[in-house]
């Protein structure tokens, strides 16, 4: 039942404002369906708390501690971005960047992308995960290119070419999957849905998993934007919309790394080795090394924080990588930090472009002096992503980096100087923008920063101290992942 | 004795859906491209439709229809109306070395011949044997993507990457279930869809089909 509300809330906003989108009351009727959205999602996980893992609707969906974690999160950052995106988008039509029309698509595809996130991660069928990973693409395709600049329809196509070629090497492995599953499953539906494999994991055959999970991390590791498969993140993320920068930050890259930690539990219960663990670590490191070498030379704002979620994305990847209890578990609360406080610093970057009227981080100087609010988020928040105690993802960091030097110390040079690389360069940037002196403008519609500092105030008492329930909660999910 | 008979079939048009791989990659122009996309379309919807009249799987049949109206019908012919619609129909393609290319692609196809022998050999199909053609043809389309410097012909290559894939899925497992290949020809009609919605924004802005005239997007 609450599996049901949890999808149809999103997807009846979704029909609403496709016919009513362009109204002046649309957004908040976004906000009003998204708050649904996450009402739903906590009745889930107050149920599954309560009771435990359980399928639904012909074991097609699924909820356990692990993907009901990510869905309370997909819920609640989707509710705040909605809050966020009112003023926001009502500043960008003020500016004549949007039409009514283009606000129409814009916001039923938004509830529509959450939607398909939410089928991703609920989805019991490793099929059906696919088509709804490959939703959220569609979904967010013409959104990326919503302002129908030359730029912004390049970052599109280019979104729309890679991560339509790169998931279609995740079906090839997911045929694969099938193909090794249904020998001992037999034909049929049940072969494909993730419970009866993970009951069999150890019977399947190991060369055919191995080359699944080949195809299975190229493709979502490349919605998961790792380096090499990287190319479209910091264009998709510099052109669209900020509201949309941010749920693709904080949230759809979450989900692809779900997808790829999903097939990994699968083929560890198949392979002797730690296979899928090495690839997993080698692909995290490279994304982290490079991605905080690439962050010096940005100049758009939004495209330097792209390549700080790259890097956040490798690191997470790399803790999964290394499995077990501790790794997991520090690789979840990673997971949720950097979420919260990357779709934190989106929401104040997106006012502080607004009220500068560019996205160029020269040109940006004195956001304190012009709104105090604005800044000191932004100051925050850049102080939170870099790991400064004693905000959460400090303390997620901490445990990754000790778990590497004890299981794998050959990597924690690289980890070190590339969170060391990463510090130098966000925080040189970053400082003239939030002191000095101003020429930024007063935005036309009061913006919404009551969701910043809800975000940043969960990352800082994440860092401080984590309630006895999530600790219990994020153990579960880390045993069943590790 | 029906059965290697319809395995013969089988091969013979998988046989045929790598050779037309072959001709898209070499094809210049893009009237022919859509041509020989609707080709590979409607090998594919016979080969499902040979391998379910042989197994007696029935779902097969809906998936062969479902090949047939949306690969041969429906998709190229709104192709057809978008080069009509954005008069590129006699584009031809000049930057494309061709030599190289077919080169490349015997590499490729040798390649996804020796990843995929160990695995058709412990497949139980009657049409094991033509999992490495499906894995050689998805990845001479993926090669057709690369080389393209033309929107339509990129979007071709793309589509005919997904036929590579639905033909893998039903020689190495007779198909996946229902719901799942039902939920894939929706993403390919809606994405297609959305590149059609493409083309003409691309062309509204840059006046052009060229890809090389994106290209701004760069770290400098």
């Amino acid at each position: 039942m609450e599996i049901a509300l949890v999808l149809g809330v999103p997807l009846a906003g979704a029909m609403v404002l496709a016919a009513f989108g362009q109204r002046s009351w649309a957004p908040e009727v976004n906000a009003l369906a998204s708050l649904g959205t996450l009402i739903a999602a906590a009745l889930l996980t107050g149920r599954v708390i309560a009771d435990g893992p359980m399928t639904a609707l012909n074991e097609q969906v699924f909820v356990d501690p692990f993907n009901v974690f990510l869905v309370a999160l997909t819920a609640f950052v989707a509710f705040t971005t909605a809050l966020f995106s009112r003023p926001y988008m009502r500043t960008e039509e003020h500016h004549k960047r949007v039409n009514s029309a283009r606000l129409r698509l814009y916001h039923s595809m938004y509830q529509l992308f959450s939607f398909t996130m939410l089928l991703t991660l609920l989805s019991n069928n490793v099929g059906m995960l696919w088509v709804a990973m490959e939703g959220a693409t569609l979904s967010t395709v013409l959104l990326v290119s919503l302002y129908r600049t030359p730029a912004s329809l390049e970052a599109a196509w280019k979104y729309f070419i890679l991560c339509s070629v790169g998931i279609a090497q995740a079906l090839f492995g997911t045929i694969l999957l099938y193909f090794a599953a249904e020998k001992v499953l037999g034909p049929g539906g049940n072969a494909l849905l993730w419970t009866h494999l993970h009951e069999v994991r150890g019977e399947l055959e190991p060369t055919v998993l191995s080359l699944a999970f080949v195809f299975l991390l190229v493709g979502y590791g490349t919605k998961v934007g790792l380096v090499p498969l990287h190319n479209w993140l910091p264009d998709a993320h510099a052109e669209g919309p900020t509201p949309i920068s941010a749920v693709l930050s904080g949230l759809l890259l979450n989900v692809a790394l779900y997808a790829v930690v999903r097939s990994k539990v699968l083929v560890d219960g198949a392979l002797e080795r730690n296979f899928s663990g090495g690839l997993m670590m080698g692909f995290g490191l490279l994304s982290v090394v490079v991605a905080a070498f690439f962050l010096s030379r940005q100049k758009d704002i939004k495209r330097m924080f792209a390549y700080s979620s790259i890097e956040h994305m490798g690191i997470m990847t790399f803790a999964f990588g290394m499995g077990g209890p501790v790794a997991a578990f520090a690789g979840l609360l990673h997971m949720t930090v950097h979420s919260l406080t990357k779709s934190a610093i989106f929401f104040t970057v997106g006012h502080a472009t607004q009220a500068s009227g560019t996205q160029d981080m020269a040109s940006i100087r004195g956001l304190i002096q012009q709104s105090p609010t604005i800044g000191w988020g932004l100051a925050l928040g850049t102080l939170a992503i870099l790991g400064m105690p004693p905000f959460g993802v400090f303390t997620s960091e901490f445990m990754i980096l000790t778990t590497a030097m004890r299981q794998h110390a050959w990597a924690t040079p690289f980890l070190l100087l590339a969170l060391g690389v990463a510090f130098a360069a966000i925080f040189g940037k970053v400082q003239p923008m939030v002191f000095g002196e101003t020429t930024a403008q007063r935005l036309t519609h009061p913006p919404a920063l009551v969701p910043v500092f809800v975000h940043l105030a969960i990352v800082l008492l994440l860092g401080l101290y984590i309630p006895p329930y999530l600790v219990d909660w994020y153990r579960q999910a880390a045993a069943f992942i590790g | 004795m029906a059965l290697s008979l319809s395995s013969q079939i089988v091969n013979l048009l998988a046989a045929l859906l790598l050779l037309l791989a072959f001709a898209m990659l070499a094809q210049r122009r893009v009237l022919t491209l859509i041509k020989l996309f609707a080709w590979q379309g409607a090998a594919l919807a016979l080969s499902t439709a040979i391998v379910a009249h042989a197994t007696g799987q029935t779902h097969l049949y809906f998936s062969a229809g479902l090949t047939l109206a949306l690969k041969v019908i429906l998709i190229p012919w709104l192709l057809h109306r978008l080069i009509d619609q954005l008069n590129v129909r006699w584009d031809i393609e000049m930057l494309i070395n061709i030599p190289t290319t077919m080169l490349t692609g015997i590499g490729v196809a040798i390649f996804a011949f020796s990843l995929a022998a160990p695995i058709s050999q412990m497949a139980s199909t009657v049409t094991r044997s033509t999992l490495g053609i499906a894995l050689a043809s998805v990845l001479l389309s993926f090669l057709m993507m690369i080389v393209r410097r033309k929107a339509v012909p990129q979007v071709i290559g793309f589509l005919s990457m997904e036929n590579g894939l639905f033909f893998a899925a039903t020689s190495a497992t007779y198909g996946m279930p229902l719901v799942v290949e039902l939920g894939v020809a929706l993403d390919v009609l809606v994405g297609t869809f959305i590149f059609g919605i493409f083309f003409f924004h691309i062309r509204e802005q840059f006046d052009s089909l060229d890809i090389r005239h994106m290209e701004k997007l760069k770290e400098d």
